[in-house]
Protein backbone atom coordinates (compact mmCIF):
# COMPACT_ATOMS: atom_id res chain seq x y z
CA UNK A 1 0.00 0.00 0.00
CA UNK A 2 1.39 3.36 -1.03
CA UNK A 3 1.53 5.88 1.80
CA UNK A 4 2.16 9.61 1.92
CA UNK A 5 5.57 10.54 3.33
CA UNK A 6 5.38 11.66 6.96
CA UNK A 7 6.23 15.34 7.33
CA UNK A 8 7.24 15.28 11.00
CA UNK A 9 7.90 11.98 12.78
CA UNK A 10 7.36 11.29 16.48
CA UNK A 11 10.83 12.51 17.52
CA UNK A 12 10.41 15.72 15.54
CA UNK A 13 6.93 16.33 16.94
CA UNK A 14 8.22 16.28 20.51
CA UNK A 15 10.72 19.04 19.71
CA UNK A 16 8.19 20.91 17.57
CA UNK A 17 5.81 21.26 20.53
CA UNK A 18 8.61 22.60 22.72
CA UNK A 19 9.63 25.07 20.01
CA UNK A 20 6.26 26.20 18.59
CA UNK A 21 3.92 25.85 21.58
CA UNK A 22 6.44 26.21 24.38
CA UNK A 23 4.86 23.41 26.43
CA UNK A 24 5.66 19.77 27.14
CA UNK A 25 3.49 17.38 25.15
CA UNK A 26 3.44 13.60 25.45
CA UNK A 27 1.79 10.90 23.39
CA UNK A 28 -1.24 9.14 24.80
CA UNK A 29 -2.83 5.96 23.46
CA UNK A 30 -6.42 6.17 22.23
CA UNK A 31 -7.06 2.53 23.05
CA UNK A 32 -5.65 2.23 26.58
CA UNK A 33 -5.46 5.90 27.63
CA UNK A 34 -1.91 5.52 28.92
CA UNK A 35 0.89 8.02 28.32
CA UNK A 36 4.32 6.97 27.13
CA UNK A 37 7.79 8.31 26.34
CA UNK A 38 10.02 8.36 24.23
CA UNK A 39 7.75 9.19 21.27
CA UNK A 40 6.76 6.28 19.03
CA UNK A 41 4.41 5.32 16.22
CA UNK A 42 2.64 2.84 18.51
CA UNK A 43 1.72 2.38 22.16
CA UNK A 44 4.23 0.24 24.12
CA UNK A 45 1.53 -0.63 26.68
CA UNK A 46 -1.02 -2.22 24.34
CA UNK A 47 0.46 -2.03 20.82
CA UNK A 48 -2.28 0.33 19.66
CA UNK A 49 -1.36 2.52 16.72
CA UNK A 50 -3.89 5.31 17.35
CA UNK A 51 -1.78 7.67 19.42
CA UNK A 52 -2.38 11.37 20.01
CA UNK A 53 -0.27 14.22 21.32
CA UNK A 54 -1.55 15.81 24.55
CA UNK A 55 -0.37 18.82 26.46
CA UNK A 56 0.58 17.62 29.95
CA UNK A 57 1.01 19.35 33.29
CA UNK A 58 4.81 19.34 33.20
CA UNK A 59 4.75 18.48 36.91
CA UNK A 60 6.70 15.56 38.23
CA UNK A 61 8.87 14.08 40.95
CA UNK A 62 12.61 13.47 40.85
CA UNK A 63 13.08 9.68 40.63
CA UNK A 64 16.89 9.51 40.41
CA UNK A 65 19.63 12.12 40.29
CA UNK A 66 23.37 12.51 39.80
CA UNK A 67 25.89 15.32 39.46
CA UNK A 68 28.15 14.79 36.48
CA UNK A 69 31.45 16.24 37.64
CA UNK A 70 33.56 18.46 35.47
CA UNK A 71 36.10 16.47 33.51
CA UNK A 72 38.57 19.33 33.86
CA UNK A 73 37.83 21.13 30.60
CA UNK A 74 36.51 24.14 32.50
CA UNK A 75 32.94 23.02 32.05
CA UNK A 76 31.06 23.21 35.38
CA UNK A 77 29.45 20.22 37.14
CA UNK A 78 25.92 19.59 35.96
CA UNK A 79 22.86 17.71 37.18
CA UNK A 80 21.32 14.80 35.30
CA UNK A 81 18.05 13.48 36.68
CA UNK A 82 15.28 11.09 35.80
CA UNK A 83 11.90 12.74 36.37
CA UNK A 84 8.73 10.75 36.90
CA UNK A 85 6.02 12.86 35.29
CA UNK A 86 2.61 12.97 36.96
CA UNK A 87 1.13 11.38 33.82
CA UNK A 88 3.36 8.32 34.33
CA UNK A 89 6.33 8.30 31.97
CA UNK A 90 9.88 8.88 33.15
CA UNK A 91 12.20 11.17 31.26
CA UNK A 92 15.88 12.07 31.52
CA UNK A 93 16.44 15.78 32.07
CA UNK A 94 18.25 18.19 34.36
CA UNK A 95 17.12 20.05 37.47
CA UNK A 96 18.23 23.64 37.12
CA UNK A 97 20.34 25.13 39.89
CA UNK A 98 20.74 21.79 41.69
CA UNK A 99 24.01 21.12 43.50
CA UNK A 100 25.50 17.75 44.43
CA UNK A 101 24.69 18.50 48.10
CA UNK A 102 20.92 18.77 47.43
CA UNK A 103 18.89 15.68 48.30
CA UNK A 104 16.82 15.91 45.13
CA UNK A 105 15.09 12.52 44.93
CA UNK A 106 11.41 12.88 45.83
CA UNK A 107 11.41 16.64 45.15
CA UNK A 108 8.50 18.05 43.18
CA UNK A 109 9.59 19.72 39.94
CA UNK A 110 8.02 21.56 37.00
CA UNK A 111 8.95 21.58 33.34
CA UNK A 112 10.55 24.60 31.78
CA UNK A 113 12.15 25.20 28.39
CA UNK A 114 15.72 26.35 28.11
CA UNK A 115 16.44 28.30 24.92
CA UNK A 116 20.19 28.19 24.65
CA UNK A 117 21.77 28.77 21.26
CA UNK A 118 18.51 28.39 19.36
CA UNK A 119 17.89 24.94 20.86
CA UNK A 120 14.72 24.26 22.83
CA UNK A 121 15.62 21.93 25.68
CA UNK A 122 13.20 20.53 28.25
CA UNK A 123 14.53 21.21 31.76
CA UNK A 124 13.00 21.10 35.24
CA UNK A 125 12.97 23.42 38.24
CA UNK A 126 12.28 22.57 41.87
CA UNK A 127 8.95 23.80 43.23
CA UNK A 128 9.32 26.67 45.61
CA UNK A 129 7.74 25.70 48.91
CA UNK B 1 5.77 -30.89 22.55
CA UNK B 2 7.53 -29.69 25.64
CA UNK B 3 9.55 -26.50 25.64
CA UNK B 4 11.17 -27.27 28.96
CA UNK B 5 14.86 -26.35 28.70
CA UNK B 6 15.59 -28.71 31.59
CA UNK B 7 15.75 -31.42 28.94
CA UNK B 8 19.03 -29.85 27.82
CA UNK B 9 20.49 -29.69 31.35
CA UNK B 10 24.09 -30.89 31.12
CA UNK B 11 23.76 -31.73 27.42
CA UNK B 12 26.64 -29.44 26.43
CA UNK B 13 30.00 -28.83 28.06
CA UNK B 14 32.67 -26.18 27.95
CA UNK B 15 35.77 -28.09 26.89
CA UNK B 16 38.17 -25.24 26.19
CA UNK B 17 38.88 -21.73 27.44
CA UNK B 18 41.50 -19.17 26.45
CA UNK B 19 42.42 -15.55 27.08
CA UNK B 20 44.81 -13.09 25.42
CA UNK B 21 46.16 -9.59 25.80
CA UNK B 22 45.12 -9.09 29.41
CA UNK B 23 45.79 -5.54 30.54
CA UNK B 24 47.78 -3.78 27.85
CA UNK B 25 48.04 -5.55 24.49
CA UNK B 26 50.12 -3.02 22.59
CA UNK B 27 49.56 -2.83 18.85
CA UNK B 28 47.28 -5.85 18.51
CA UNK B 29 43.84 -5.03 17.15
CA UNK B 30 40.60 -6.25 18.75
CA UNK B 31 40.23 -8.99 16.18
CA UNK B 32 43.85 -10.13 16.61
CA UNK B 33 43.12 -10.51 20.32
CA UNK B 34 39.84 -12.37 19.75
CA UNK B 35 41.60 -14.76 17.36
CA UNK B 36 44.48 -15.37 19.78
CA UNK B 37 42.07 -16.17 22.62
CA UNK B 38 40.08 -18.39 20.23
CA UNK B 39 43.16 -20.34 19.15
CA UNK B 40 44.13 -20.91 22.79
CA UNK B 41 40.61 -22.06 23.71
CA UNK B 42 40.58 -24.43 20.73
CA UNK B 43 44.00 -25.82 21.69
CA UNK B 44 42.78 -26.19 25.28
CA UNK B 45 39.84 -28.27 24.02
CA UNK B 46 42.10 -30.61 22.04
CA UNK B 47 40.34 -29.64 18.80
CA UNK B 48 41.51 -27.88 15.63
CA UNK B 49 40.34 -24.50 14.33
CA UNK B 50 38.85 -26.21 11.25
CA UNK B 51 36.59 -28.23 13.59
CA UNK B 52 34.72 -25.06 14.57
CA UNK B 53 31.39 -24.93 12.75
CA UNK B 54 29.45 -22.62 15.06
CA UNK B 55 30.62 -19.08 15.82
CA UNK B 56 29.21 -16.74 18.46
CA UNK B 57 30.76 -13.29 18.73
CA UNK B 58 30.02 -9.60 19.20
CA UNK B 59 32.19 -6.51 19.10
CA UNK B 60 32.03 -2.78 19.74
CA UNK B 61 34.23 -2.15 16.69
CA UNK B 62 33.11 -4.59 14.00
CA UNK B 63 29.81 -4.10 12.21
CA UNK B 64 29.62 -7.77 11.17
CA UNK B 65 31.78 -9.44 13.81
CA UNK B 66 30.89 -13.06 13.02
CA UNK B 67 31.97 -12.53 9.42
CA UNK B 68 35.13 -10.65 10.38
CA UNK B 69 36.21 -13.36 12.80
CA UNK B 70 35.27 -16.34 10.64
CA UNK B 71 37.27 -14.90 7.74
CA UNK B 72 40.19 -14.18 10.07
CA UNK B 73 40.17 -17.73 11.45
CA UNK B 74 39.69 -19.27 8.01
CA UNK B 75 36.51 -21.11 8.90
CA UNK B 76 33.06 -21.40 7.29
CA UNK B 77 30.58 -21.74 10.16
CA UNK B 78 27.16 -23.21 9.40
CA UNK B 79 25.60 -21.47 12.38
CA UNK B 80 26.43 -18.06 13.84
CA UNK B 81 25.07 -15.66 16.43
CA UNK B 82 26.25 -12.06 16.51
CA UNK B 83 23.38 -10.74 18.60
CA UNK B 84 24.58 -7.54 20.24
CA UNK B 85 22.95 -6.96 23.62
CA UNK B 86 26.05 -5.49 25.26
CA UNK B 87 28.39 -7.22 27.66
CA UNK B 88 25.86 -9.95 28.46
CA UNK B 89 25.98 -11.15 24.84
CA UNK B 90 28.66 -13.76 25.53
CA UNK B 91 26.88 -15.32 28.50
CA UNK B 92 23.73 -15.21 26.37
CA UNK B 93 25.52 -17.12 23.59
CA UNK B 94 25.67 -20.13 25.94
CA UNK B 95 21.91 -20.38 25.44
CA UNK B 96 22.08 -20.10 21.64
CA UNK B 97 25.17 -22.34 21.39
CA UNK B 98 23.48 -24.95 23.57
CA UNK B 99 20.40 -24.97 21.35
CA UNK B 100 22.53 -25.09 18.17
CA UNK B 101 24.57 -28.01 19.52
CA UNK B 102 21.52 -29.86 20.84
CA UNK B 103 19.77 -29.63 17.47
CA UNK B 104 23.01 -30.57 15.65
CA UNK B 105 23.17 -27.29 13.75
CA UNK B 106 26.83 -27.41 14.74
CA UNK B 107 29.24 -29.80 16.43
CA UNK B 108 31.82 -27.38 17.83
CA UNK B 109 30.72 -23.97 19.08
CA UNK B 110 33.21 -21.16 19.59
CA UNK B 111 32.33 -18.10 21.67
CA UNK B 112 34.96 -15.36 21.31
CA UNK B 113 35.53 -11.73 22.15
CA UNK B 114 38.45 -9.34 22.02
CA UNK B 115 39.01 -5.63 22.53
CA UNK B 116 41.95 -3.24 22.52
CA UNK B 117 39.86 -0.56 24.21
CA UNK B 118 42.76 0.67 26.35
CA UNK B 119 45.43 0.81 23.65
CA UNK B 120 43.27 1.50 20.60
CA UNK B 121 41.09 4.31 21.99
CA UNK B 122 38.65 3.85 19.11
CA UNK B 123 35.08 5.02 19.59
CA UNK B 124 32.61 2.16 20.05
CA UNK B 125 29.82 1.55 17.54
CA UNK B 126 26.88 2.84 19.55
CA UNK B 127 24.16 5.45 19.32
CA UNK B 128 23.15 7.89 22.05
CA UNK B 129 19.47 8.38 22.78
CA UNK B 130 18.26 11.55 21.04
CA UNK B 131 16.26 12.22 24.22
CA UNK B 132 19.22 11.86 26.58
CA UNK B 133 22.33 13.10 24.76
CA UNK B 134 21.52 16.79 25.23
CA UNK B 135 21.69 16.40 29.02
CA UNK B 136 25.30 15.25 28.68
CA UNK B 137 25.23 12.10 30.79
CA UNK B 138 28.73 10.68 31.14
CA UNK B 139 28.10 7.27 29.65
CA UNK B 140 28.24 4.58 30.80
CA UNK B 141 28.81 5.88 34.34
CA UNK B 142 25.86 8.27 34.71
CA UNK B 143 23.10 5.66 34.17
CA UNK B 144 24.63 3.44 36.87
CA UNK B 145 25.01 6.49 39.13
CA UNK B 146 21.30 7.20 38.68
CA UNK B 147 20.46 3.62 39.70
CA UNK B 148 22.81 3.91 42.68
CA UNK B 149 21.13 7.17 43.74
CA UNK B 150 17.76 5.43 43.71
CA UNK B 151 19.09 2.40 45.63
CA UNK B 152 20.50 4.73 48.29
CA UNK B 153 17.21 6.60 48.48
CA UNK B 154 15.03 3.50 48.81
CA UNK B 155 17.22 1.30 51.00
CA UNK B 156 19.67 3.61 52.76
CA UNK B 157 22.62 2.10 50.90
CA UNK B 158 25.81 4.09 51.60
CA UNK B 159 28.95 4.99 49.66
CA UNK B 160 30.93 2.96 52.23
CA UNK B 161 28.88 -0.13 51.35
CA UNK B 162 29.47 0.42 47.63
CA UNK B 163 33.18 0.86 48.38
CA UNK B 164 33.20 -2.55 50.12
CA UNK B 165 32.50 -4.12 46.70
CA UNK B 166 35.59 -2.48 45.19
CA UNK B 167 37.71 -3.49 48.17
CA UNK B 168 36.55 -7.14 48.00
CA UNK B 169 37.32 -7.25 44.27
CA UNK B 170 40.82 -5.90 44.94
CA UNK B 171 41.44 -8.48 47.67
CA UNK B 172 40.56 -11.25 45.19
CA UNK B 173 42.72 -9.61 42.51
CA UNK B 174 45.67 -9.68 44.92
CA UNK B 175 45.41 -13.51 44.70
CA UNK B 176 45.34 -13.48 40.88
CA UNK B 177 48.69 -12.92 39.15
CA UNK B 178 46.86 -12.05 35.89
CA UNK B 179 44.81 -9.23 37.44
CA UNK B 180 45.54 -5.70 36.19
CA UNK B 181 45.17 -3.87 39.54
CA UNK B 182 46.53 -5.70 42.58
CA UNK B 183 47.68 -2.89 44.90
CA UNK B 184 45.95 -2.75 48.28
CA UNK B 185 42.75 -0.68 48.27
CA UNK B 186 40.96 0.59 51.39
CA UNK B 187 37.40 1.87 51.83
CA UNK B 188 38.86 5.32 52.47
CA UNK B 189 40.77 5.18 49.15
CA UNK B 190 37.50 4.58 47.29
CA UNK B 191 35.69 7.34 49.18
CA UNK B 192 38.45 9.90 48.57
CA UNK B 193 39.02 9.07 44.90
CA UNK B 194 37.83 11.48 42.22
CA UNK B 195 34.05 11.72 41.96
CA UNK B 196 32.83 11.09 38.39
CA UNK B 197 29.04 11.01 38.60
CA UNK B 198 27.66 11.04 42.15
CA UNK B 199 27.67 8.72 44.04
CA UNK B 200 30.21 6.85 41.86
CA UNK B 201 33.87 7.75 42.14
CA UNK B 202 36.61 6.51 39.86
CA UNK B 203 37.22 3.53 42.19
CA UNK B 204 33.55 2.55 41.92
CA UNK B 205 34.13 2.13 38.18
CA UNK B 206 35.59 -0.79 36.27
CA UNK B 207 39.03 -0.73 34.69
CA UNK B 208 39.67 0.16 31.07
CA UNK B 209 41.96 -2.55 29.72
CA UNK B 210 42.64 -4.58 26.60
CA UNK B 211 41.86 -8.26 26.60
CA UNK B 212 40.17 -11.20 24.95
CA UNK B 213 38.47 -14.42 25.95
CA UNK B 214 37.08 -17.49 24.21
CA UNK B 215 35.26 -20.71 25.00
CA UNK B 216 34.70 -23.94 23.07
CA UNK B 217 31.58 -26.03 23.63
CA UNK B 218 30.61 -29.52 22.51
CA UNK B 219 27.83 -31.96 23.24
CA UNK B 220 28.73 -33.62 26.53
CA UNK B 221 28.60 -37.15 25.12
CA UNK B 222 31.05 -36.25 22.32
CA UNK B 223 33.67 -34.49 24.35
CA UNK B 224 37.19 -34.93 23.00
CA UNK B 225 39.35 -37.37 24.89
CA UNK B 226 42.48 -35.53 23.81
CA UNK B 227 42.08 -32.99 26.61
CA UNK B 228 42.81 -33.74 30.22
CA UNK B 229 40.68 -30.83 31.41
CA UNK B 230 37.77 -31.66 33.63
CA UNK B 231 34.57 -30.99 31.67
CA UNK B 232 32.38 -28.13 32.83
CA UNK B 233 28.72 -28.72 32.08
CA UNK B 234 26.07 -26.16 31.20
CA UNK B 235 23.27 -26.89 33.66
CA UNK B 236 21.12 -23.82 33.17
CA UNK B 237 20.91 -20.68 31.07
CA UNK B 238 18.54 -17.71 31.05
CA UNK B 239 18.29 -14.38 29.26
CA UNK B 240 16.33 -11.19 29.82
CA UNK B 241 16.06 -8.02 27.72
CA UNK B 242 14.61 -5.06 29.58
CA UNK B 243 15.12 -1.59 28.06
CA UNK B 244 17.53 0.36 25.82
CA UNK B 245 18.17 3.54 27.83
CA UNK B 246 18.22 3.98 31.59
CA UNK B 247 15.08 6.18 31.82
CA UNK B 248 13.16 3.19 30.43
CA UNK B 249 14.11 0.96 33.39
CA UNK B 250 10.84 0.08 35.10
CA UNK B 251 12.31 0.00 38.62
CA UNK B 252 15.84 1.35 38.84
CA UNK B 253 16.62 -0.80 41.88
CA UNK B 254 15.59 -4.11 40.29
CA UNK B 255 17.31 -5.58 37.24
CA UNK B 256 16.28 -8.30 34.81
CA UNK B 257 18.82 -10.53 36.58
CA UNK B 258 15.93 -11.67 38.78
CA UNK B 259 14.31 -13.10 35.63
CA UNK B 260 17.41 -14.39 33.82
CA UNK B 261 18.65 -15.91 37.08
CA UNK B 262 15.31 -17.59 37.77
CA UNK B 263 15.31 -19.09 34.27
CA UNK B 264 18.85 -20.42 34.69
CA UNK B 265 18.21 -21.82 38.18
CA UNK B 266 14.96 -23.43 37.03
CA UNK B 267 16.63 -25.18 34.10
CA UNK B 268 19.48 -26.33 36.36
CA UNK B 269 17.16 -27.38 39.19
CA UNK B 270 19.16 -25.41 41.75
CA UNK B 271 18.74 -22.31 43.89
CA UNK B 272 21.11 -19.50 44.85
CA UNK B 273 21.83 -21.35 48.11
CA UNK B 274 23.39 -24.23 46.14
CA UNK B 275 25.94 -22.07 44.28
CA UNK B 276 29.58 -22.38 45.42
CA UNK B 277 31.15 -19.56 43.42
CA UNK B 278 29.62 -16.48 41.78
CA UNK B 279 31.07 -14.55 38.84
CA UNK B 280 29.12 -11.32 38.17
CA UNK B 281 29.60 -8.56 35.64
CA UNK B 282 30.75 -5.74 37.94
CA UNK B 283 31.01 -2.72 35.65
CA UNK B 284 30.40 -0.60 38.75
CA UNK B 285 30.18 -1.31 42.47
CA UNK B 286 26.40 -0.84 42.37
CA UNK B 287 26.21 -3.66 39.77
CA UNK B 288 27.57 -6.31 42.14
CA UNK B 289 25.32 -5.12 44.92
CA UNK B 290 22.13 -5.20 42.85
CA UNK B 291 22.96 -8.52 41.16
CA UNK B 292 23.58 -10.19 44.54
CA UNK B 293 20.06 -9.11 45.50
CA UNK B 294 18.38 -9.93 42.19
CA UNK B 295 20.09 -13.34 41.87
CA UNK B 296 18.88 -14.34 45.33
CA UNK B 297 22.06 -14.21 47.42
CA UNK B 298 20.50 -11.67 49.78
CA UNK B 299 17.15 -9.89 50.05
CA UNK B 300 16.31 -6.82 47.97
CA UNK B 301 17.74 -3.77 49.69
CA UNK B 302 20.15 -5.78 51.85
CA UNK B 303 23.03 -5.86 49.37
CA UNK B 304 24.78 -2.98 51.17
CA UNK B 305 24.96 -4.60 54.62
CA UNK B 306 25.75 -7.97 52.94
CA UNK B 307 28.89 -6.73 51.22
CA UNK B 308 29.92 -4.46 54.11
CA UNK B 309 29.94 -7.55 56.39
CA UNK B 310 32.77 -8.98 54.26
CA UNK B 311 30.67 -11.84 52.88
CA UNK B 312 32.12 -11.49 49.35
CA UNK B 313 35.75 -11.05 50.43
CA UNK B 314 38.24 -13.93 50.10
CA UNK B 315 37.38 -16.24 53.00
CA UNK B 316 33.85 -14.82 53.24
CA UNK B 317 30.54 -16.71 53.04
CA UNK B 318 30.15 -16.30 49.29
CA UNK B 319 33.11 -16.19 46.88
CA UNK B 320 32.22 -13.47 44.33
CA UNK B 321 34.37 -12.34 41.37
CA UNK B 322 37.28 -14.49 42.39
CA UNK B 323 39.54 -13.17 39.58
CA UNK B 324 39.11 -9.56 40.78
CA UNK B 325 36.25 -8.84 38.37
CA UNK B 326 35.90 -5.93 36.01
CA UNK B 327 36.81 -3.65 38.91
CA UNK B 328 40.31 -5.06 39.42
CA UNK B 329 41.11 -7.93 36.99
CA UNK B 330 40.28 -6.69 33.49
CA UNK B 331 37.57 -4.84 31.61
CA UNK B 332 38.14 -4.67 27.88
CA UNK B 333 34.95 -2.87 26.84
CA UNK B 334 32.69 -5.80 27.61
CA UNK B 335 33.52 -8.12 30.50
CA UNK B 336 30.79 -10.78 30.28
CA UNK B 337 32.86 -13.60 28.75
CA UNK B 338 35.33 -13.44 31.64
CA UNK B 339 32.61 -14.40 34.13
CA UNK B 340 32.31 -17.70 32.22
CA UNK B 341 36.06 -18.23 31.93
CA UNK B 342 36.70 -17.65 35.64
CA UNK B 343 33.81 -19.96 36.53
CA UNK B 344 35.36 -22.69 34.35
CA UNK B 345 38.81 -22.15 35.89
CA UNK B 346 37.27 -22.47 39.37
CA UNK B 347 35.26 -25.61 38.53
CA UNK B 348 38.35 -27.23 37.00
CA UNK B 349 40.26 -26.48 40.19
CA UNK B 350 42.90 -24.46 38.29
CA UNK B 351 42.55 -21.13 40.13
CA UNK B 352 45.73 -21.34 42.22
CA UNK B 353 45.82 -19.08 45.29
CA UNK B 354 42.27 -17.93 44.66
CA UNK B 355 40.80 -21.44 44.25
CA UNK B 356 37.51 -21.93 46.06
CA UNK B 357 37.71 -25.30 47.81
CA UNK B 358 35.15 -27.81 46.67
CA UNK B 359 33.67 -25.59 43.95
CA UNK B 360 31.10 -27.77 42.13
CA UNK B 361 28.42 -25.27 41.08
CA UNK B 362 29.13 -21.82 39.67
CA UNK B 363 26.93 -18.97 38.53
CA UNK B 364 28.12 -16.76 35.69
CA UNK B 365 26.16 -13.57 35.18
CA UNK B 366 26.53 -11.08 32.34
CA UNK B 367 25.10 -7.57 32.15
CA UNK B 368 24.58 -5.48 29.05
CA UNK B 369 24.84 -1.67 29.14
CA UNK B 370 22.95 0.22 31.81
CA UNK B 371 21.15 -2.87 33.20
CA UNK B 372 19.65 -3.26 29.70
CA UNK B 373 20.08 -7.00 29.26
CA UNK B 374 20.96 -9.83 31.61
CA UNK B 375 22.21 -13.35 31.00
CA UNK B 376 22.75 -16.01 33.66
CA UNK B 377 24.38 -19.42 33.34
CA UNK B 378 24.71 -22.19 35.91
CA UNK B 379 27.80 -24.36 35.35
CA UNK B 380 28.73 -27.54 37.18
CA UNK B 381 31.34 -30.26 37.47
CA UNK B 382 30.56 -33.86 36.48
CA UNK B 383 29.38 -34.59 40.04
CA UNK B 384 26.45 -32.19 39.48
CA UNK B 385 25.06 -33.98 36.39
Amino acid sequence: MKENPVEVGPQGMFKKFLRDVGKLHLQCCDACDLFFFPPRVLCPHCGGSEVKWCRVSGDGTVYASTTVRSSGSGEPDHNVAVIELDEGPRIMSTVQGASSADPLIGSRVSADISREGGNFLLVFSKHLI
Amino acid sequence: MTTNLSLLRGSVSICGVGTAGFGVAGDLDSIDLAALAASRAIADSGLKTKDVDGLFTASAYHFMPALSLSEYLGINPRVADGTMIGGSSFVGYILSAMMALATRQCDVALIAYGSNQRSGKRPALTEASPFEAEYRPRNPITPFALAASRHMHEFGTTREQLAAVAVAARRWAALNPDAFQRDPLAISDVLSSKMISDPLSVRDCCLITDGAGALVLKRTDERERSTRNKPVHVLGAGLDLAHRYIAGMTDMTRTGAARSGHRAYEMAGVTAADIDVVELYDAFTISTLMFLEDLGFCKKGEGGPFVAAGHIDPGGLLPVNTNGGGLSCCHPGMYGIFTLIEAVVQLRGQAGARQVDGAELALSHGNGGAFLSQASVVLGTSSTL
